[in-house]
């Protein structure tokens, strides 16, 4: 069938149809193993580099291959990055989905496909845009075994020539792409790129609405995933023991983290390094090692993600009761259970929060981008080693896998803390010390590290009963007196760990909050409700547990005040009423999302207008 | 000028008495074997002039791991939880390789719960000592079997254990520990002699000890009880330990005695008894096991040895230094370096 058969939508209602510029999402369906992230990346930064905000997320089976894979892009010249509800441009690769892929798009929607799969003969009422990809392919890439894994370069080809993407931008992107080493790969795929784009501007007749114009709103702009940019703040931390176990989301970060100590962390001269990283024999051993080396006093890390928490439960419960530095990063994924491993969701915000047996409770960080998962590494590492107990930083598969737009990292401003730490000469001084006893008010009490050359440094560390010099004690009154301490040092946190970010507008009755993540479509979905409802609101976004005293008075000040979640059950919105009196709770509302999928605005948007009535 | 002369106390080669390597009053059961290794750790310290308060000392959950509290009073103590000593040990020694590190465990710690971290402590060859003191059964819960309990073995309430029986040493030596040593309780001299050995190895000694619960586990139908050791229990040889810094051409004939030196320069010095053994074979090793527990003995003494093996230190490429107290100036790379990695990010 020819292509030029087609009668597309636009000119079929009459007119040119009106162009999206900078403003709207793409999806390519492909089947996971066939090189069609280098395409995807390739493409998204192309965007990137016109200056065009620009996001990209990866929405992948938990499989190596063979099963369908997406891979959203989405430019917005506003500079909105949360998922898009709805795809506007599809690029279906993947013969087993495409059926689906086609019937899902909404009407008006543009997409591309493999002309066999005669995807036109579903329905009228798209732009549709058949490629022969295997014609193409054979005359560029001559040898047969590469043609799977050059052939998805032919879309980014395209698309560049339907959406209007400079072609010198895409080369550029691919020569990022595959480093000056692999010029040969990336001439071969530049030869698919330009077999898609003279195809396109030989055979197909443009007819979608969306395009790019060149931008200049992503001038000095760095594209990084969260899991890089934690492990980039770990290793500027100063953090020296690493021990981790693989599990997805989380697994790249310890892997970038150890690519990034190699450069930076290891002597030129003797080829020492001034860090241990350990991959363990599970979890239970990688938090092991962690309170071991934090009890020694290493500034000790792991990484990992819901199912890593619950078994690591129990040795977070005795780095708060021994009282010990650790820093767990939790890339949350989809539970209960295995649950979905390759989904996102912000799961583990209560568990977190409580987790382990008996009264314990934990600080925790909500980084919500790149720059703080950077920032926030560092402040974990100083929070945990001054309050002397085990952090969580929480980000999230979204975060953490997939590419984001983010301004360069600030280099630390401050040196770093390692808390009340006592040498020999201060215990010379001293005579001695109690381990556990609340010297200066604030909880937190003064330790010594193993090896301290002093005969009255050591003590007894512990997690059954102790009294404030560390012996073992049955006695209520130690007990007590000790769990309350425990108490006081964590209310002292809330005004240590970072501050929220809050915007009161004056006008507005109502209040959105959230954290991590749904800051992107909380954001957005007060610019919908402003815009398609002239419904104000205002702002405040919890970066960490315990928190800080802010959040009353931001209640305090609207009539209500609407909690967003990415969990079933609303578990920012229960641990801040547990924290809150009757009258600031009645006020509370929960919004939710739990499909897997990175949180969008419209899902926001609608639920706010629906309890609202508006 | 009193004319009347004080003796001098008697101090190590650091300076100090004995007295500085003890720990607190035991509250174990009077008896229990676990006190005699803890009376025998204060000797081996105190002889091989080991600064106390450069010494971890970890443990798990159990009456064994009570231990840590009753001897070295003077070094870092870490009672962790059941069955973990290995990864706390790790971590620390990680983060500072300059300490001796000594875990002291029981046979539900390392045979049961533990077994995960036991294996792969093995695997990593860390310079520590990984005492297991085995007397068959759960005390502080009152007398359940553990798995190293022999099968047809019988508990106080008359149960017999129907499980065949987990050897550490045999795993200990098919899984890569560089010393594996089993000794008793009640064996002074040996068990010394291991535990300085032990001291002066660059990589992790497994000791499996048997050790006699008097409570639960000293009656007849046990293996681990005083009266079958006594009878079993077949020393290899007598275990001496000359450490680098004493004359080494002291006493004993060649052929009486087996020589290994240590990667520090010490000797150990294995005195014949029953049989010319070398413990620097892996299947003598593990043929001498079996076919002692064949004959219904327990051959005890330093079964195995590789006193030059790279240990985890080495692998890892990490610096002389303790990790844990290293200068902001190693740890954080510069802004230079921070800038480098956001230009190519762009």
């Amino acid at each position: 069938m020819s292509t030029t058969e087609l009668t597309p939508v636009g000119s079929r209602q009459g007119g040119t149809p009106k162009k999206t510029v900078n403003d709207f999402s793409i999806q390519v369906a492909t089947v996971n193993g066939s090189g069609s992230q280098t395409s995807n990346t390739v493409l998204m930064r192309s965007i990137f580099q016109m200056g065009i905000p620009v996001s990209g997320k990866n929405l992948f089976p938990s499989n190596i291959q063979g099963l369908p894979t997406w891979f959203t892009i989405r430019a917005s010249k506003q500079g909105w990055v949360a998922r898009k509800k709805e795809i506007d441009f599809m690029v279906a690769m993947n013969p087993e989905t495409a059926k689906e892929d086609c019937l899902s798009l909404q009407p008006g929607a543009a997409i591309l496909y493999d002309e066999p799969l005669k995807l036109n003969e579903l329905r009228s009422d798209l732009h549709f845009y058949p490629v022969p990809f295997d014609k193409l392919v054979a005359p560029v890439c001559p040898e047969a075994r590469l043609r799977k894994l050059v052939r998805n370069m032919i879309y980014d080809g395209v698309l560049a020539q339907l959406l209007g993407i400079d072609m010198q931008e895409i080369r550029n992107a691919l020569v990022k792409q595959f480093g000056a080493k692999k010029a040969k790969a990336a001439d071969l795929n530049w030869g698919a790129v330009q077999a898609g784009y003279d195809f396109a501007a030989q055979n197909l007749t443009k007819s979608d609405a969306c395009v790019v114009e060149r931008m200049n709103k992503t001038a000095g702009k760095i594209i990084i995933e969260g899991n890089a940019a934690c492990a980039l703040g770990s290793v500027f931390a100063g953090c020296t023991v690493v021990a981790w176990y693989p599990i997805t989301p989380s697994s790249s970060l310890v892997e970038t983290m150890i690519v990034y100590l190699k450069r930076l962390r290891v002597n030129k001269e003797t080829g020492e390094a001034s860090y241990a990283v350990v991959q363990a024999e599970d979890e239970l051993a990688s938090i092991g090692m962690v309170i071991g080396a934090g009890w020694a006093g290493a500034r000790a890390m792991t990484s990992t993600a819901g199912p890593g928490i619950s078994l690591m439960s129990e040795f977070i419960g005795l780095g708060y009761y021994a009282e010990i530095p650790a820093v767990i990063f939790d890339v949350q994924r989809v539970g209960p259970s295995t649950g979905l491993p390759t989904r996102t969701a912000q799961g583990d915000t209560f568990s977190n929060a409580y987790v382990s047996h008996g009264d314990t409770k934990h600080p925790i960080l909500f980084p919500g981008n790149p720059e703080e998962c950077f920032t926030m590494a560092i402040e974990a590492f100083d929070l945990s080693e001054f309050y002397q107990t085990p952090i969580f930083v929480n980000t999230d598969l979204d975060l953490g896998m997939n590419n984001w737009m983010s301004d360069p990292f600030p280099y630390p401003t401050q040196p770093i803390q390692r808390g009340k730490v006592l040498n020999a000469e201060e215990l010379e001084r001293l005579g001695g010390f109690a381990r556990y006893k609340d010297v200066d008010g604030d909880g937190v009490g003064y330790r010594t590290l193993p090896g301290t050359n002093h005969p009255e440094a050591a003590y007894f560390t512990r997690g059954s009963g102790h009294n404030e010099k560390a012996q073992y004690s049955e006695r209520p009154d130690d007990y007590v007196n000790n769990m309350d301490r425990l108490s006081r040092k964590f209310e002292h946190m809330r005004t240590k760990v970072p501050a929220p970010e809050v915007i009161v507008n004056p006008k507005a009755s109502v209040g959105i909050l959230c954290c991590g993540t749904s800051l992107h479509a909380a954001e957005e979905s007060r610019d919908q409700l402003r815009r398609e409802y002239g419904f104000e609101t205002s702002y405040y976004r919890v970066r960490a547990f315990p928190f800080h005293a802010g959040l009353e008075e931001f209640i305090d000040r609207h009539d209500r005040v609407y909690v967003v979640d990415q969990n079933r059950d609303g578990q920012l919105y229960s641990l801040i009423k547990l924290d809150s009196p009757p009258h600031r709770i009645a006020k509370l509302r929960s919004v939710r999302y739990y499909g897997g999928l990175p949180l969008d605005a419209r899902t926001v948007t609608d639920e706010v207008v629906l309890q609202e009535g508006l | 000028m009193s004319t009347t002369a004080v003796p001098p106390k008697k101090v190590n080669r650091i300076g100090l008495e004995v007295l500085n390597y003890k720990g607190g009053k035991t509250t174990l059961c009077a008896g229990c074997g676990h006190n005699s290794i803890s009376e025998r750790i204060v000797e081996a310290f105190y002889e091989m002039g080991i600064q106390p308060w450069n010494v971890a000392k970890f443990s798990g959950i159990g009456c064994s791991s009570k231990s840590p509290a009753y001897f070295l009073g003077l070094s870092h103590g870490f009672n962790s939880v059941h069955g973990r000593a290995p990864s706390v040990a790790t971590g620390a020694m990680l983060a500072n390789r300059t300490m001796k590190g000594i875990i002291v465990t029981g046979d539900g710690d390392t045979a049961s719960i533990g077994i995960g971290q036991f294996v792969h402590l093995m695997r990593r060859n860390l310079p520590l000592i990984y005492i297991l003191e085995d007397n068959g059964v759960y005390g502080l819960t009152k007398g359940q079997f553990s798995a190293t309990a022999e099968m047809g073995s019988k508990s106080k309430g008359g149960v017999v254990n129907d499980m065949r029986k987990i050897d550490c040493c045999l795993l200990g030596i098919e899984l890569g520990a560089t010393l594996v040593a089993r000794s008793f309780s009640g064996d002074k001299k040996q068990l010394q002699g291991i535990l300085k050995t032990a001291l002066h190895h660059n990589g992790l000694s497994v000791i499996d000890i048997i050790s006699p619960c008097v409570t639960f586990n000293d009656h007849e139908g046990s293996t681990k009880s005083y009266s079958y050791m006594k009878e079993h229990d077949l020393p290899i040889h007598q275990v001496d330990f000359v450490p680098y810094y004493e004359d080494i051409s002291i006493e004993m004939a060649d052929g009486e005695v087996r020589d290994v030196e240590m990667h520090d320069g010490s000797h150990l010095r294995l005195r014949k008894l029953g049989r010319d053994y070398d413990p620097t074979n892996k299947r003598n090793a593990v043929r001498l096991i079996e076919d002692s527990e064949e004959k219904g003995e327990v051959a005890t003494g330093i079964l195995y040895i590789r006193p030059r093996e790279e240990n985890f230190f080495d692998q890892l490429g990490l610096m002389d230094a303790p990790l844990a107290t290293l200068p902001e100036s190693i740890t954080r790379p510069a802004q230079s370096a921070l800038d480098m990695v956001m230009e190519e990010l762009r």
